[in-house]
């Protein structure tokens, strides 16, 4: 398929779900708290955006700040594990634990120790516990896909291990690190959202803010508008990331 | 003559098998060795012993040549595809502990040995099949290995390139005559490359037999269609047939 056309066809299709939603809201008349058309929506949008861009970066900078965060967590830990395979032994089975608990039910217990005062705190560290895992286990991945045949050339070599992570394990793992990188980013806004939900943000509102806002007063063409500011930043973040990778990828292998 | 290595009726098991064994092998100073077998006979294990890489199950493994004197250039070039193809030659000096800048000097000499002078900034994604294994050829001499072990180097390339490539390590050899055990299933690969061919049998490897193919490296022009050449060739065919019959 050619760039126009792929380009082309999510737009056509998301304009004649929003032809047939407006037209089924028109002909079956639903009240607005109920099911808004798009217009309502749109007019929603326009009207508030001043207040949503806020939001959305509000949001936004939580899941980048978390990002960092997680990144350098995930990439420690992973090394750590790699080159120690007692500390594997003893701490996979933890990470795992964490992994398959919920952000949501360990969210009060980070808004407590984030202290009352700095909901932001715990929004960022939950949305740094969202995103880790992925960076976690592509580092995993990623340090142990070396060429078999590469470590039997450092073997023969008699390289130490610091040569062979520095020289073989970290620039094996690149790829799979930038993969990580890029579901955690998604992910960190996921959790960001959540974690608002949970701990709220004090005076800096994000946009779960706004939607539990309008959520509570029934204004539903604003639930919608704030959900669409959020599935826009998803996207937005998404490309960004994808770009980032696809360009590192390329200077890595060289085309 | 001085043997650089040599294997004692070495025999390797593994979980699914004998692998090899019992064998015995050596490579003296300056030779040029190859070791032919079916698919699955212990070539590449033979070689993993040679080079330290692997132990034996039994048998006894002498090694004069120590680990930083032997050199290993795989199947597959085995490069990093992140580092350019200087930077892939320094890696064993590097490795070393040799400052950066001189390695990479000495790197770039290497290239120049294997005809790669100008490809020293190239990605491995950016150079062809036969160059990429030119590159993991550089990077075997860069060290001034005096045993060089090639587990089946050209399999992968098409015939033209094999046989310049072929060309080019013997003219290689030539300047410092490391020892090579050159690991092979073309018969005239092996009788063209070598002045020894060993044959072995169907796993678990033996020597089957070992035939002494024209001393004279590298060879002149016209040589493939030399009556000593072709002699060889049925010499090590016929050895490696009646190996191939006595196993089945």
């Amino acid at each position: 398929m050619n760039r126009p056309m792929r380009i082309a066809a999510p737009l056509v299709f998301v304009a004649l779900v929003l032809a047939a939603w407006q037209g089924a809201v028109t002909a079956l008349q639903t009240p607005a708290y109920f099911l808004p058309g798009p217009v309502a929506v749109g007019r929603a949008m326009a009207e508030g955006a001043p207040l949503l861009i806020q939001s959305a970066w509000t949001t936004l900078r939580m899941a980048l700040l978390a990002l960092p965060l997680a990144s350098a967590a995930a990439c420690g830990l992973a090394v750590l594990l790699t080159l120690s395979r007692l500390a594997d032994a003893a701490i996979r089975p933890v990470a795992i634990v964490i992994q398959v608990t919920p952000i949501l039910a360990i969210a009060p217990l980070v808004s407590i120790w984030a202290g009352i005062d700095h909901p932001e705190r715990a929004v960022i560290a939950l949305a740094a516990v969202a995103a880790f895992f992925p960076i976690f286990s592509g580092a995993m991945t990623g340090l142990r896909s070396a060429d078999p045949d590469l470590e039997r050339l450092f073997d023969l070599y008699g390289a130490s291990r610091a040569q062979r992570l520095r020289r073989l394990w970290l620039p094996s793992a690149v790829p799979y690190l930038l993969e990580g990188h890029r579901v955690a980013a998604g992910l960190a806004i996921v959790g960001a959202v959540v974690a608002e939900f949970v701990s709220g943000t004090g005076a800096a509102q994000g946009l779960a803010w706004r939607i539990l806002e309008a959520g509570n007063r029934l204004q539903t063409a604003k639930v919608f508008a704030a959900l669409f500011v959020l599935g826009l930043m998803g996207v937005a973040v998404h490309v960004v990331f994808q770009a980032l990778e696809a360009g590192v990828l390329r200077r890595w292998r060289g085309r | 003559m001085t043997t650089v290595a040599r294997l004692d009726a070495v025999e390797v098991d593994y979980p699914r098998g004998r692998a090899l064994g019992p064998f015995d092998f050596r490579v003296e100073a300056g030779e040029i060795v190859a070791l032919v077998g079916p698919s699955g006979c212990g070539k590449s294990t033979a070689l993993r012993l040679l080079a330290g890489l692997e132990a034996p199950t039994l048998g006894g493994v002498v090694r004069a040549a120590g680990k930083g004197e032997t050199a290993v250039v795989f199947q597959a070039p085995t490069l990093m595809p992140w580092a350019s193809a200087v930077d892939n030659v320094a890696l064993p000096l590097i490795l070393h502990g040799a400052a950066r800048d001189q390695a990479r000097r000495s790197a770039a000499d290497a290239l120049a040995r294997v005809r790669l002078q100008g490809a020293e900034g190239a990605k491995p994604a950016q150079l062809s099949g036969g160059m990429a294994m030119r590159v993991s050829i550089a990077r075997a001499l860069v060290t001034g290995p005096r045993l060089l072990l090639l587990d089946e180097p050209f399999a992968a390339l098409d015939e033209i390139t094999r046989r310049a490539l072929a060309d080019d390590l013997h003219g290689v050899w030539a300047v410092s005559r490391p020892a090579i055990v050159f690991v092979t299933h073309s018969v005239e690969e092996a009788a063209y490359m070598a002045s020894r061919v060993v044959v072995m049998t169907p796993g678990p490897g033996r020597i089957a037999a070992e035939v002494m193919a024209d001393g004279h490296l590298p060879r002149p022009d016209g040589y493939r269609a030399s009556a000593p050449f072709r002699a060889v060739v049925e010499q090590v065919s016929a050895a490696l047939m009646a190996a191939m019959e006595s196993g089945a």
